[in-house]
């Protein structure tokens, strides 16, 4: 399978199952057209008038070796490794959990998935006795693993930072005894970060997500608190000391878009403008009818932000004004092996999430919903049917996937929001989908510009 | 070559014989949280 594709006047190939991506001139890519149904005489005809017989026949010289190479139109070789789950990645080990500290939120944001931090449940927050039988089950659940990750998660983790300090600190300890080197990071909105909580998750966390959407407007809008006013004038200059304190490294400023707007590139470049290098801001994924919700008519409006943003990240970087995007970033060279790419963010199987009860579920998106509950830290009992069930979730089981040359990019895209749109979760998202191939697409052209 | 530049060449294919160990980070928890990119993750073993 390959896909082609010109953007900003670049041909670019993508060869999906062997990972080779080119850059093609003119008539090298117009005789793919045409490559797997004619012969060279064929083809010299179709093109006849465009480019001379000898452009042809050297183009096409050329693909042919690349397609002798395992470059161009490379069979599919890894469904029968797929389907029999084999893979050591697919083990039944646990490597991450996410634990939700605080089902209970200071602010109110109108897109919250957890229903505005509770999760349709109780306002509650996490005992650290639930968050040390949730590092214990993890240790338990890790088999051979050595790395294990923990994200604390809400509502708002700073709303029980007391628990979140006590957990660390027990993971460390326990770690060192099992030895396990665990990885922390904490998502937060950064309302009641201080001096004290920076220095100590600088001290301690590999990674932290600051949530923030953008310009004052975007973010006020969606983001706002109990009494309704908005958040921006306050954690923006909170947000930027915690950047600088990691010297714009191992962490994000995270937002997410919506259909208010939709001119979404704005809000990223001006978080570059003020002086963010790490970004992350993505599509909201909303029930119809909310009214900020992603529709099929908006595809072409926001692919075109995504042009325009990426033709933006390549002028600054070349003008030594770059940033990361996190959407835009592929290692094409050195990324994921081919087992992680087929078995996908590793939710339900891997990575699941911790309640402030020790309820677990497959991921943050899943809280709540009982018919995916898979058991509970204080019981160390797991629901192996339902983390049988999203091990076996990989691009192979997914007909959509399996035929997207996009597959290995994405590994199947997000278990949760193809249940909450489908009502099964190896029946992808279509619009999340279309927005990533769009992204992968615009990535690959930054490759090309490097 | 001269009408075909290749930035990139058989990785996946090769990561097959190396790949699967498991260690590397959870996708979900870097900063996503909604929408899955995989391929933006690194190997522990580079």
């Amino acid at each position: 399978m390959i896909h082609k594709f010109t953007l900003f006047g670049t041909n670019i190939v993508v060869d999906t199952n062997s990972g080779a991506v080119h850059v093609f001139d003119d008539v090298a890519y117009d005789i793919l057209d045409y490559y797997k149904e004619y012969n060279k005489e064929g083809i010299e005809d179709k093109l006849r008038g465009k480019y001379s017989k000898q452009q042809v026949e050297e183009a096409l010289e050329e693909i042919s070796a690349l397609e002798k190479d395992g470059l161009l139109y490379s069979k599919d070789t890894y469904d029968e490794y797929a389907l029999k789950g084999h893979l050591s990645a697919w083990s039944k080990n646990i490597k991450a959990l996410c634990l939700h500290v605080s089902h209970d939120c200071n602010l109110r944001c109108k897109y919250c998935f957890a229903s505005t931090g509770n999760f349709g449940g109780e306002r509650t927050v996490m005992t650290p006795e639930i968050g040390k039988r949730s590092i214990d089950f993890l240790i338990k659940e890790s088999g051979n693993r050595r790395n294990l990750e923990i994200d604390f998660f809400g509502g708002e983790p700073l709303l029980n930072f007391s628990t979140v300090v006590e957990v660390v600190e027990y993971a460390k300890k326990r770690g060192e005894e099992a030895g396990k080197r665990f990885k922390f990071t904490i998502t937060t909105n950064a309302l009641l970060l201080n001096e004290e909580i920076k220095n100590y998750i600088n001290a301690n966390m590999h990674n932290v997500v600051l949530s923030i959407d953008g310009r004052k407007e975007t973010n006020d809008r969606m983001r706002y608190r109990v009494d309704g006013s908005g958040t921006y004038e306050d954690i923006m200059p909170v947000i930027k000391s915690v950047a600088e304190s990691r010297n714009q490294d191992n962490y994000y400023v995270r937002g997410t878009y919506t259909r208010h707007n939709l001119d979404f590139s704005r809000d990223v470049l001006h978080l570059a403008d003020e002086g963010f290098k790490q970004i992350s801001v993505e599509p909201v994924v909303a029930a119809k009818g909310t009214g900020y919700d992603l529709r099929e008519e908006d595809l072409d409006v926001l692919y075109k932000e995504y042009e325009r943003l990426a033709e933006e990240y390549v002028n600054r970087r070349e003008k030594g004004r770059g940033f990361n995007f996190f959407h835009f970033m592929i290692d094409l060279g050195q990324g994921p092996c081919l087992s992680k790419r087929l078995g996908g963010c590793g939710s339900g199987h891997e990575y699941m999430a911790v309640t402030p009860e020790g309820d677990i579920y497959p991921c943050h998106q899943f809280v709540g919903m009982k018919e995916f509950k898979m058991g509970n830290v204080r019981e160390g009992f797991l629901n192996r049917e339902i983390q049988e069930l999203f091990k076996r979730s990989n691009v192979y089981a997914k007909q959509d996937c399996r035929e997207c040359w996009a597959k290995f990019y994405c590994s199947g895209g997000c278990a949760a929001n193809a249940y909450q749109f489908n009502g099964d979760i190896n029946v992808p998202y279509k619009i999340g989908c279309a927005l990533e191939k769009k992204r992968v697409e615009c990535a690959l052209w930054i490759k090309t510009r490097e | 070559m001269k009408h075909i530049k290749t930035i990139n060449g058989s990785t996946l294919k090769d990561s097959m014989k190396t790949g699967g160990c498991g260690e590397c980070q959870t996708s979900c928890q870097s900063a996503c949280k909604t929408s899955c990119t995989v391929a933006n993750q690194s190997c522990q073993k580079n």
